[in-house]
């Protein structure tokens, strides 16, 4: 035992053996479509997150002068930029999305599961559009 | 509300828990309400800054400089930053909370991400000053 917190999480075997009950137990019974929605949030939020020392290359390219913006221009520019800046586009649309569902959650609307299901779909979609929106604009 | 041996419980936790001062750092609620506001100041910033950066891809560096040193924009920008680090290191905190078991491990990256997140703000506000004051 690790910790004092971990009294918590003692159970008994049918034979009366103390153990240590599993953490999201859950996890290795089933797995559907929500949890994969949920966990993306929280991937698309750590993907952002590295994607924010480029958004301050930039800002700080910019105030640098032109041979430093030539730098970070030129590296958004080639495929790995390009493919870079696209995913981030992808996962912060998704995250977006995600987040005002988790505002309306916290309001307390659209909780029930037939909603849920509904608004996964809703999202999905939204973050398609959105994605291929931005690009269409960007590109045009 | 007594228990059976005449004590007063006045809150649902366990003596040993009480005793031991864990449980509760009445912080948690402090963290959760920020990661709201700064999510739902987000939600304009984010479709501002896509939206103008959309408009500036291709444009010269010069026209990207008048863009970011405007009052209004540099107003912007600064309220996106301060709003997107703050959101993002209480993000990445619950995220390593809930799947990094090794307390060092977990201890060691939230500092960490905690002292990026701040670095990277600072130097992107700097950026922006700059820019706004110096033209």
């Amino acid at each position: 035992m690790r910790d004092i917190r971990n009294v918590q999480m003692v159970g008994r075997t049918s034979d009366g053996r103390l153990v240590q009950r599993p953490l999201s137990g859950h996890l290795s019974v089933y797995l559907d479509f929500d949890m994969i929605v949920s966990v993306g949030h929280r991937i698309t939020g750590c993907a952002i997150a590295i994607g924010t020392i480029v958004l301050v290359w930039f800002l700080v390219a910019t105030a640098s002068g032109e041979a430093a913006y030539a730098n970070v221009s030129w590296f958004l520019r080639t495929p790995v930029g390009y493919l870079a800046l696209f995913g981030w586009t992808a996962a912060l649309w998704y995250h977006f999305c995600v987040g005002i569902r988790h505002l309306i959650w916290d309001a307390g609307r659209m909780y029930d599961l037939p909603t849920v299901r509904r608004s996964r779909g809703v999202i999905l979609g939204a973050t398609v559009v959105l994605t291929l929106l931005t690009w269409l604009i960007a590109l045009s | 509300m007594t228990n059976a041996k005449g004590l007063k419980i006045d809150i649902m936790r366990s003596y040993l828990g009480r005793a031991r001062g864990l449980g509760s750092a009445n912080a948690g609620f402090h963290h959760w309400w920020v990661q709201r506001l700064t999510s739902l100041a987000l939600i304009p910033l984010t479709l501002w800054f896509v939206f103008s950066l959309v408009h500036l891809t291709g444009a010269p560096y010069a026209t990207v400089r008048a863009w970011a040193g405007s009052t209004v924009n540099a107003t912007l920008l600064l309220a996106l930053i301060a709003a997107t680090f703050e959101h993002m290191h209480l993000g990445v905190q619950t995220v390593a909370e809930d799947y990094i078991h090794s307390d060092a491990v977990r201890l060691t990256l939230i500092l960490a991400v905690k002292g990026a997140s701040a670095l990277l703000a600072l130097a992107g506000a700097i950026a922006v000053l700059k820019l706004a004051i110096a033209g």
